[in-house]
């Protein structure tokens, strides 16, 4: 797509020769973009009665929406916590890198940190349009401090607030501000979680529970209070029990008011068993959101890397505390992980791809704009073997952004 | 007129697209002469757009000369509704080939003036030369297009209102409920059809057997509008055996004896 600078943005563009995910299917149709949104091609025959500027052939390809990522750390060889000096740079080379993975936008996520922290770095957070530089950016994820002591995870220890002891004032004493927050993790069993779960939501944040010990009847309570996601479900949570399935048991309560709540899992292959995604996905497919809760060192080479403190060792796709074989974090891609969790449940490609697309669309509700290819939508969007669904290319806006060596793909 | 009994539905596909696929490649259309083509819609013709799809795929034929006028739209109905000629259309056709939005005309039910837009569709065949083949279905009533039983012979393109069985037989379309059933359409008169050079007409199942007797071996009669046709100097009805069930044994057989004439009109040249 060498000559995509000489189509003017109201040119219209027809993909043709491919397969689409619409409205829970696969279906055998052409897609149709103009100004960096999806067409109606029937309005544009009937009403305007012209035809496509270009047509573009995709060789068989599946096109789904680009991927959605609500949980990433950093990567390649950048942390959003840590690498506080230059964050226009780490969040600018962490949205490039992340379009090789089919990734179109994303939540930036800050782990546990101190007030200076945030006041620091939450103002370089806004939402930023995505493009040939990279993914979008939809605001950053808080995960912590206000998270529980007893399921801290690799947070530090230290700076965790055991509670909101003024309320909404607490919140705000750390974060600074919430208007580039798009979700906050929070573990819902502390003082006044209540009263700032109903507050973060009337905002406009999504409320997202873990690091938690909450048990069910707090975990209800939370989403009664608005609270709408759970964080990375399994992991920094009650292991289920069954006479107290804790937070994991909301994945089989009944919200009612056509609520749905939302849950993170990380298909990486290593953090979460494949039993037990096949669990979540068996109880509540509706709800799972695929988030790869990548480290820093995702996207690196194998090898030893100096990041920040910490010195890691990258091998067999997974990252070590150089000399040791403890595992530092997730390294898996976002693409990996929707052929992981496609392997590992044996759900159809629509649950899978919309697992990474869709979900976390709704969860945010942005669903109108990202997530879908309905007409109105971004026109953000990723081809895929329709079989491997191996990457071929990634497009934000109805722009190519990122494509693989071109290999020929054909109908099956 | 001719009549051309077929083994199956398949074959009344098969044969119907091969007929437009030779009228439309010996008529050698270009920029200053198209061909001008009716087009129903409805479950019958559907297998004929499968199969003219897969000519044009095949580069065996081109509809970038040629002009379409398409027989009838609901009026009221939202373009995008599954059962609006416009969603069939698109869906069905012209969004496979390689048509010019601007030769493709229909009929359109939310036009702000109704009438207008009848007088209006006309002018366009009239501009347009003329329809070479007109192409169309019948209901079990023997309507063609929504020239509903008692239709003029004579009609034009007008505003028409649907008869109480149309209504109920279509509710099934519009979740069981009569008051979301368009109660008018738009519809081409039984004389625009009839000024077609030539009119193609298929017939296919069981449930169109009186229909097919009435409009061949009874007179020409406005209570079963498609026997109109009888009048038109080239009139071809295409069927499939199902729908012979109500004729004469002598009609049958005297059509199935010109067999051989018939595959003549759909060989391709130098065959």
């Amino acid at each position: 797509m060498g000559d995509q600078s000489e189509i003017n943005c109201s040119s219209i563009l027809q993909f043709t020769n491919c397969l689409i995910l619409r409205n829970h299917s696969i279906v055998k149709d052409d897609l149709w973009v103009r100004n960096g949104k999806v067409i109606d091609p029937e309005k544009v025959f009937f009403d305007e009665k012209t035809v496509a500027t270009k047509k573009f052939d995709c060789a068989g390809a599946l096109i789904s929406p680009g991927f959605i990522e609500l949980q990433i750390n950093g990567g390649f060889g950048v942390d959003f916590s840590h690498n506080i000096d230059d964050i226009d740079a780490g969040i600018a080379k962490v949205a490039h890198g992340l379009l090789a993975h089919g990734v179109t936008s994303f939540c930036p996520t800050l782990v546990t940190s101190t007030p200076k922290v945030y006041e620091k770095v939450l103002p370089k957070l806004k939402p930023k349009q995505g493009g040939r530089h990279g993914a979008s950016t939809l605001g950053a994820h808080l995960e912590g401090p206000f998270i529980s002591k007893m399921k801290k995870g690799a947070h530090d220890e230290g700076t965790i607030q055991t509670g909101f002891k003024e309320g909404v004032k607490s919140l705000l004493d750390v974060y600074g501000s919430v208007e580039n927050a798009c979700i906050v993790t929070l573990a819902p069993e502390l003082d006044g979680a209540k009263d700032v779960i109903e507050w973060l939501t009337e905002s406009g944040v999504t409320v997202s529970l873990g690091h938690s010990m909450a048990n069910l009847q707090e975990g209800i309570l939370a989403v009664h209070h608005g609270a709408s996601f759970i964080t990375h479900l399994f992991n920094a949570m009650l292991p289920f029990h069954h006479r107290d399935p804790g937070l994991v048991g909301l994945l089989s309560c009944d919200m009612s008011e056509g609520r749905t709540v939302f849950y993170g899992i990380i298909a990486d292959g290593v953090h979460t068993h494949p039993a037990a995604l096949r669990i979540a996905q068996r109880v509540h497919p509706e709800g799972l959101v695929l988030v790869t809760d990548a480290i820093s060192a995702l996207g690196l080479e194998a090898g030893t890397h100096n990041i920040g403190q910490l010195r890691m060792e990258v091998r067999d796709q997974k990252a070590y505390i150089a000399g040791t074989n403890t595992l530092c974090g997730s390294i898996a891609t976002m693409i990996e992980c929707v052929k992981n969790f496609k392997s590992a449940t044996g759900c159809s490609t629509v649950e899978a791809l919309e697992a990474a697309t869709l979900h976390p669309a709704q969860a945010l509700g942005l669903d109108k704009k990202i997530g879908t290819l309905n007409y109105g939508a971004d026109a953000d969007f990723v081809l895929l073997d329709p079989n491997e669904l191996s990457l071929v290319s990634t497009w934000i806006s109805g722009q190519c952004v990122h494509h693989t060596t071109i290999r020929p793909l054909h109908m099956p | 007129m001719r009549l051309i009994i077929l083994d199956s539905t398949d074959q009344v596909a098969d044969w119907s697209a091969r007929y437009v696929l030779k009228k439309i490649t010996q008529f050698k259309p270009g920029p200053d002469k198209y061909f001008v083509l009716g087009l129903p819609t409805g479950g019958t013709p559907l297998g004929m757009y499968k199969k003219l799809i897969e000519f044009y795929k095949a580069g065996k034929l081109s509809f970038k000369y040629v002009k379409t006028f398409n027989m009838d739209e609901y009026v009221g109905l939202p373009r995008d509704h599954p059962e609006s000629y416009h969603y069939y259309m698109w869906n069905n056709f012209f969004k496979h080939i390689d048509i010019d939005p601007k030769n493709a005309h229909i009929l359109d039910g939310n036009a702000d003036d109704l009438d207008a837009e009848c007088v209006q569709f006309e002018r366009l065949i009239t501009e347009a030369g003329g329809v070479h083949l007109f192409i169309g279905g019948i209901g079990p009533d023997g309507h063609i297009a929504f020239n509903e039983p008692g239709s003029s012979l004579a009609s034009r393109t007008r505003v028409k209102t649907l008869a109480q069985d149309t209504l109920e037989a279509n509710a099934r379309f519009f979740d069981n409920d009569m008051s979301k059933v368009p109660k008018k359409a738009l519809t081409v008169g039984v004389g625009t059809v009839m000024d077609a050079k030539e009119v193609m007409i298929l017939i296919t199942g069981t449930h169109k057997a009186f229909a097919l007797y009435k409009a061949i071996e009874e007179g020409v009669n406005h209570m079963w509008t498609v026997s109109a046709f009888q009048q038109h100097p080239q009139t071809l009805m295409i069927c499939d055996e199902d729908s012979t069930l109500e004729l004469r044994v002598k009609t049958v057989k005297y059509f199935k004896a010109l067999s051989a004439v018939h595959h003549q009109l759909i060989e391709e040249d130098g065959q």
